[in-house]
């Protein structure tokens, strides 16, 4: 099996770009150029620098693919005869199309004949090419936001990109980590490369201390919530202060997941002990650990650089947060009162929730909820809802499904006895995949059904036509799960 | 070639005046799991233009003079969340050229450049004149960078990077101008292990 190559300690030296501004610091009055971790970043990975007329040809390290967003890519290769440059910068797995459950005779549920030929496509095409997929027997298969990092394929200082928007999650990592379309698929299949133009650059500050009770998820929903859901559009995101420098990197995943749901292509958080500490002995981890670490915590942002924009939420003013309306910037706190519609397309919004301006969101009755997606579906996620379902049941009026969001994450979770707990309360364990996050493998609720969700967009009709989605963090699915209704889980006593 | 040249486009609008209309709403998932391109156009804002028994409605889109129309106007922040290609493929096969709002979201923007579809950003007066005045026939001239509209609605220019309008207006995608990048490449590697 290939391995795949390490790019570090080699600075491009190429210019340091318009939001970088040249300072003297301390040491001799020498003229040392303040730099963001985004900038740093992006500057390794210039291949042809953009002028007035051509964008910046960038080298992309690692490209994810799964078989939604490649088929029609590989099909592109083939009728102009191209290779796949990289198929050691390339991973591949099955997520979007794959059922969570398995019939008693060992078969597959797909939903459609269609979705059977579209993971079928992306084995065959994967095989031709010689790319490492992890398929139906491999211990890493999962959403590909949960594998990358999994398989510390994910590295600080990298380029990552993936037919999927919320590639930004590996930005927990301090990767510049983006979603791109189908024909970047193909140009990064046979290029290794994609061309784009710099964006511009946003410090999302969080300082404080949390509540307790407060978690990542809460923390992401407040700031897009702040922002907006175009607030981000056009700009790479760093989150910066001691809130992230103290979550754990499952919850700067959950973080840097939704930087596109506040339009960020991309979303950051500068790699240190938690990152080295997380990436230590993984598949794809560096032999020469020490000297990558070093260069990763070069990466950090430098004091006086210089943001197109900068952000301040005090942590002490965020809630358990849930969300009342169709797109994830209509969030609310969890015990707050639905706000007054705005404008035409909220008041469209209210209606197509069935919630009233005014009333209180904690108390609406709930029919499902689900727990996983790429933004919720790791151990500590997992760890989380279990420390609500224990000894507990849910509602007799809720449906609940717990999906992990990797075979590995699955069978952890089974080693720790968490199925045993969700299973024991009443909710259904399932197989890893993306599941009821989009439904595309027919995970989906029924019409008219308030469904309280961990995923990242509330969309209508995503999780099904007429499907209204809440979104929450897991402890707050959780604890919706148990009461019927929508809940504020700092109401729920857990074990210690 | 990958797609038609596009310098001018004279056409009535279609008018979808929402905000934040994203690509689930473009594009809803089950439409997803196809392998190829063909026939999105039959989907795009299936949501809107069949009713749940899988019927047509009588949806603007669904007329034949909403059929005929080129340039698709949309609220405030157009194509957010997911970066399904799909979105921009079904609305080109539709007929669409051209989706002008006051924002546009980065990947669905990006992913139309590549389709030949243009996406025009452009100053709120405009934008809510287009909202307000629904089937008028605007033209966009992509070489000036100009949107003409009738009626004294005046003349208003639009952004677009060079290389994109370019890539427009040639008919031509980005992966020949990557190929011919092959050697900068090879030397970029090589350089970094």
């Amino acid at each position: 099996m290939r391995m795949m190559g390490h790019f570090y300690g080699k600075l491009s030296g190429m210019d340091s770009g318009p939001h970088c501004v040249r300072r003297r610091n301390d040491l001799g009055g020498k003229l040392v150029t303040a730099k963001t971790l985004f900038d740093k970043v992006w500057e390794r990975h210039v291949v042809v620098p953009e002028t007035k007329t051509n964008p910046a040809t960038l080298y992309i390290d690692l490209h994810l693919i799964h078989e939604v967003t490649s088929p029609q890519a590989f099909t592109v290769l083939r009728e102009r005869g191209l290779k796949v440059r990289r198929p050691d910068r390339t991973l591949a797995t099955i997520d979007h199309s794959t059922p969570t459950k398995i019939n008693l005779d060992g078969s597959r549920p797909y939903v459609t004949a269609q979705a059977k030929t579209q993971v079928e496509t992306l084995l065959a095409n994967t095989e031709e090419y010689g790319i490492e997929t992890h398929g139906w027997d491999s211990d890493n298969r999962g959403i590909v936001h949960v594998m990358g990092p999994e398989l510390g394929a994910t590295q600080p200082g990298m380029t990552i990109v993936c037919g999927d928007s919320h590639t930004s999650t590996h930005g927990a990592f301090g990767a510049i980590a983006f979603g791109i379309g189908t024909t970047q698929v193909g140009h990064v299949l046979a290029n290794q490369c994609i061309l784009m133009p710099k964006p511009k650059t946003m410090a999302i500050n969080v300082n404080g201390q949390l509540a307790e009770g407060v978690t990542p998820k809460d923390v992401i929903l407040a700031i897009i919530a702040e922002i907006g859901i175009g607030g981000g559009t056009g700009y790479a995101l760093e989150y910066r202060g001691n809130v992230f420098e103290q979550m754990s990197m499952d919850g700067r995943m959950t973080v840097c997941n939704m930087s596109i749901e506040a339009g960020a292509r991309c979303g950051m958080i500068a790699p240190d002990e938690t990152t080295f500490s997380y990436l230590k002995d993984r598949k794809f981890t560096p032999e020469d650990y020490d000297a990558a670490c070093a260069d990763w915590a070069s990466l950090a942002t430098d004091e006086g650089a210089v943001f197109d924009k900068e952000v301040h939420i005090k942590a002490e003013d965020i809630k358990p947060m849930v969300t009342y309306g169709t797109h994830p910037g209509m969030g609310i706190a969890v015990d707050a009162v639905i706000p007054a519609a705005a404008d035409a397309t909220d008041e469209s919004a209210l209606d197509y929730m069935q919630l009233k301006a005014g009333a209180k969101i904690a108390g609406t009755p709930v029919n499902k909820v689900f727990i996983g997606s790429c933004t919720n579906s790791r151990m500590e996620d997992l760890r989380a809802a279990a420390a609500i379902f224990r000894g507990r049941k849910v509602a007799s009026n809720v449906t609940a499904i717990v999906v992990p969001g990797s075979v590995l994450v699955k069978a952890r979770a089974e080693d720790e006895g968490l199925d045993k707990i969700f299973t024991d309360a009443g909710a259904e364990w399932r197989e890893a995949g993306c599941s009821m996050c989009l439904g595309m493998n027919g995970d989906i609720g029924a019409p008219g059904d308030l469904v309280v969700s961990t995923s990242n967009r509330n969309f209508m009709g995503r999780q099904g036509p007429g499907v209204r989605t809440v979104l929450a963090s897991p402890e707050t699915a959780a604890a919706s799960a148990v009461n019927g209704v929508i809940t504020d889980p700092r109401n729920m006593e857990t074990a210690a | 070639m990958s797609f038609q040249p596009l310098k001018t486009v004279t056409s009535r609008t279609l008018v979808l005046p929402l905000t934040n209309i994203d690509t689930d709403q473009i594009m809803p998932a089950k439409f997803l799991s196809m392998t190829t391109k063909a026939g999105l156009g039959e989907h795009v804002f299936a949501n809107l233009r069949y009713d749940a028994n899988g019927n047509p409605t009588n949806h603007e889109l669904n007329s034949e003079a909403g059929k005929a129309c080129e340039i698709l106007v949309a609220g405030h922040n157009f194509g957010c969340g997911s970066s399904r290609e799909h979105a921009p493929w079904g609305l080109t096969d539709y007929g669409f050229r051209v989706v002008i709002s006051s924002e546009i979201a980065d990947i669905f923007r990006n992913n139309s450049l590549k389709n030949g579809l243009l996406p025009i950003v452009i100053e709120k007066s405009a934008h809510q004149w287009l909202l307000d005045h629904p089937g008028e026939e605007v033209t966009i001239d992509l070489d000036t960078q100009q949107v003409r509209l009738p009626k004294n609605g005046g003349t208003y220019n639009f952004e677009i990077d060079a290389f994109s309008r370019h890539c427009l207006m040639e008919g031509v995608d980005e992966m020949g101008y990557l190929q011919n990048q092959d050697d900068a490449i090879a030397a970029y590697e090589k350089a970094r292990g």
